[in-house]
Parts: C-alpha cells; sequence; structure tokens
C-alpha cells in the first residue's frame, strides 16, 4: 500500500511538472492582485504595511482557489477517478495524497514567493518568518478544505466560481487566525495563541477533509 | 416499545404517509402562529413602555431576535435532516432539508436588514463589523452556498446529498466562525459598541418577546410542512396518489 501512495505522489508530482503554465499561473495571479492594492488604495508605505498580512494572505488564497478547481477534474474527465475510488488503496489516503501534491505544488510555492510581495508592501522584515509559517498552514487547510469543495463540483461545467462561493465562508476563522497573529507581532503583542489555533484547525482538516471528500465523490462521481 | 418506534419512524419517513398526516398539522401550527405572532406584535409596538435609553428604536428586537435565533436553528435543522438523509437514505429528510434553504435564508436576512435599521439611530451607522453582525452575514452566505449547489446538480438527488455534505461541513465550522469572529472584534474595537440590552429586560417587553420568538418557531413549522409538502407532490409526480392528489388541487 506504501507503494501505492508513493506511485501516486510520484504521478501527481510528474502530471503537476507537465504543465508547467498551470504551476505558474497562481504565482502570477498572486503578484497581480497584490501590486494592486497600492494602485487602487495608496502608495503610502506606512498605510500600506499596515495592510499587507491581509493583502497578503487574501491574495494568497484566492491564487490557492482558483488552481483547486482543477484538483479532480483532469482526472474525472478521464475516468481514472473513477478508477481510484475503486481500487483496493483506501480512497482516502488517495485523496490525502493529492491533496499534499495540491499544496506542493501551489501552496508552497506561493507562500516562497510571499517575502517578495511583503517587502514590496513594507510589512516588517521581523515578520517575514511568521508570515511564512502562518501562510503555509493556511495555504495547507486551504488545500484540505477545498477539496471537499472540488470534490461537490467536480462534475459540473462551471464549477470554478461555485467552488469559490462554497469553499470561502469556511475559511474566515483562518483568515482571521493568520492575520490577527501577524498583526499581533508586528504590534508587539502575544501571537502563539492564534498560531497554534491556526495549526489545530489545519490539524482537524487534516483527519476529516480526505473522509468528506471521498463522501462527496461518491455522490458527484457515482452521478 | 423499541419496535413501536421503529414502526412509527418508518411511517412518518414514507412521503406519502407524511403527506397525509402533515395537513391538519401545516393548518394549526400556521394559525398558532398567527395568532401568536399578532399578539406579540400589538402588545409590543403599541403598549410595551419606551425603552429609557433607546427610545422606541428598540421595538424592532420583536421581529429581530426572532429571525436571528431562527436563522440558526434552520441551519440546524438542516444539518441534521441531510445526517439523516445520509445515513438511513430517507428521501423525505432531503426534501424538508432543502425547502429550509430559503426559509433559512430569508430569516437571515429579515435579521440583517432589521438589524442594520436598528443599527441606524443606535450606532449611527447602518452597518458595522461587529461580531454578531458578521457571523450572521457568514451565515447567510453559507445558506447562498447551499442553495446554489443544490440547483448546479443536474440530477435532484446528487444536489441533495451534495448539500447534506456541505451542510455537514458548515455546522461544525459555525462554533468556529463565531469564536474566531469574536476574537477578531475584540481585538479590533474593544467594547465601544455594547448592546445596552444587557441590563435585564422588564416583564413588559419580555413576555411580548417570548411570544414572537414561540410564533416564529410555530411560523416556521407551518411554512416548513406547507413547502416540503409541495416538494412531496412534484418530486413523487410519478406515483399513482401524487397525480391523483395533483388533479383534485387543481380541480379547486
Amino acid at each position: 500500500m506504501m507503494l501505492a501512495l508513493a506511485q501516486m505522489m510520484r504521478r501527481e508530482l510528474s502530471l503537476a511538472n507537465r504543465r508547467r503554465a498551470d504551476l505558474a499561473n497562481p504565482l502570477f495571479f498572486f503578484l497581480i492582485v497584490v501590486s494592486l492594492f497600492p494602485i487602487g488604495v495608496t502608495p503610502d508605505l506606512e498605510k500600506l504595511s499596515e495592510m499587507a498580512p491581509g493583502v497578503l494572505w487574501v491574495a494568497a488564497l484566492l491564487a490557492s482557489l482558483l488552481s483547486l478547481d482543477l484538483l479532480f477534474r483532469h482526472d474525472y474527465e478521464d475516468g481514472s477517478l473513477e478508477q481510484m475510488l475503486l481500487s483496493s488503496v483506501p480512497p482516502q489516503l488517495l485523496v490525502l495524497c493529492k491533496i499534499l501534491s495540491h499544496w506542493l505544488v501551489t501552496g508552497l510555492p506561493l507562500t516562497l514567493l510571499s517575502p517578495l510581495l511583503s517587502v514590496m508592501l513594507a510589512l516588517p522584515g521581523s515578520a517575514l518568518p511568521l508570515l511564512m509559517l502562518t501562510l503555509a498552514l493556511g495555504t495547507l487547510t486551504l488545500s484540505l478544505l477545498g477539496s471537499i469543495g472540488a470534490a461537490l463540483t467536480v462534475g459540473l461545467r462551471k464549477g470554478g466560481l461555485l467552488l469559490t462561493i462554497l469553499i470561502m465562508p469556511l475559511f474566515v476563522p483562518v483568515i482571521i487566525f493568520g492575520t490577527s497573529a501577524i498583526q499581533a507581532f508586528v504590534n508587539g503583542m502575544p501571537w502563539v495563541a492564534q498560531l497554534s489555533l491556526l495549526g489545530a484547525i489545519a490539524a482537524g482538516a487534516f483527519v476529516v477533509s480526505p473522509w468528506l471528500t471521498v463522501a462527496a465523490l461518491d455522490v458527484t462521481v457515482g452521478d | 416499545m423499541w419496535q413501536m418506534f421503529v414502526r412509527w419512524f418508518h411511517k412518518w419517513s414514507s412521503p406519502k404517509w407524511f403527506y397525509e398526516m402533515s395537513r391538519p398539522w401545516s393548518f394549526w401550527l400556521g394559525w398558532a402562529a398567527v395568532l401568536l405572532i399578532a399578539t406579540a406584535l400589538v402588545w409590543g409596538l403599541a403598549f410595551s413602555p419606551v425603552e429609557r435609553v433607546q427610545g422606541n428604536s428598540y421595538r424592532i428586537i420583536f421581529l429581530h431576535v426572532p429571525a436571528a435565533f431562527l436563522a440558526q436553528a434552520i441551519y440546524m435543522t438542516i444539518a441534521i435532516a441531510g445526517a439523516v438523509g445520509l445515513v438511513w437514505r430517507i428521501k423525505l429528510a432531503f426534501y424538508a432539508a432543502k425547502q429550509c434553504v430559503p426559509i433559512g435564508t430569508s430569516m437571515a436576512l429579515l435579521a440583517l436588514i432589521t438589524g442594520a435599521i436598528w443599527g441606524k439611530p443606535t450606532w449611527g451607522a447602518w452597518w458595522v463589523w461587529d461580531a454578531r453582525l458578521t457571523s450572521m452575514l457568514i451565515l447567510l452566505l453559507l445558506y447562498l452556498g447551499l442553495w446554489a449547489l443544490q440547483n448546479a446538480m443536474e440530477r435532484q438527488e446528487s444536489g441533495d446529498r451534495a448539500a447534506a455534505i456541505l451542510a455537514l461541513v458548515g455546522v461544525v465550522n459555525i462554533p468556529i466562525i463565531k469564536f474566531s469572529v469574536n476574537w477578531w472584534n475584540t481585538l479590533h474595537q474593544p467594547a465601544t459598541l455594547k448592546i445596552s440590552s444587557a441590563a435585564p429586560m422588564h416583564v413588559s417587553m419580555l413576555i411580548p418577546l417570548l411570544m414572537s420568538i414561540l410564533g416564529f418557531y410555530l411560523a416556521f413549522g407551518a411554512w416548513m410542512l406547507i413547502r416540503t409538502r409541495l416538494e412531496i407532490l412534484d418530486r413523487e409526480k410519478k406515483a399513482k396518489w401524487a397525480q391523483e392528489e395533483i388533479k383534485r388541487l387543481e380541480a379547486n
């Protein structure tokens, strides 16, 4: 079974590697959305640095959400998703592999790009490690929760917008804890509690979401 | 005892049986609700004393509080009905869950609108990003998500089951959302927006408020039964009894 999971992981990563444009799009999107804020709101660095955690977080989440629509789509269309659900390996684990590789190819690159953008928004440099840590946890949670939404909308032709509507309200706590941890850190207040809660939500989603995703896939793929 | 319970459960989960048995229920619940709400509103709007701090504007609580209560309770109802449908494969639970969604949406909207009308004279703004307002807004978004998902699916049965899964995810999330929004709000604006009714309420305001809440719950019961009955007729229209019933209704 471990072999099957390793193969699944390798398959996902090499598939992602062959669609390089799909890999780069969320990063471009992140860059563009973040640079729209100084243009649209204010170029004043002091105000920007105040907004920076929220802007970076929201832009990163939207970028990651846009790519979530494709999480199951190609596999659904060519029928391999059905084979995964029928295989002898627990489908929950296969789904978890897909989620983790989605995070590796979108959430992680977004996290790695965030220091560059945070400098452009004048976020204090000392907050960088915390920004990256919260973003890494946040995008992981989004990949986990979003997979439920992606599974629910996989059979629909225009699932992308619906997916956003379904998942974003559920994601409010993560945004709140993520941005407030950074803001508290910048203002010299205690920030560990927010970070712990963020970790707790990620851990909870890690346990629950593969099951719900498979339940949702049973509904939509069986259709 | 247990067997009787199982028999009772099976009977009530049959759409046809439910359709016949719910007719008097929706009638009596509806009239009781109309009476209660009318009494509560006349009492609350005309005879309750003026509030010392807020003047007359507080009177909107007789609509606002029941609507906010119901908006949350209906989401719970949808999640429970969805779980029952998913676990025991009971069609009727899905029908009821589906028909609860528009009712819950309208209650959340009513709570937000009456809240805004109350907020303008009291806080000086139609909308503030207060913790309660924000979590009610997110609840409304959750309702809209359910509605969008139900309508996006081509097959009704898949829409039912998909929405049930989403409702279950949402119901786990609601306490976390409430907690996080409270946290977020208190970080930003400490105690500027204390709702003054934290002081105990006078009996002459409390009784009509409780009557109104009870009336709204009964009205929800009646409304849900009526909507579910129509949903049953629509979904079971291939069954003979449903066709006869539709013909009878059309003849009237």
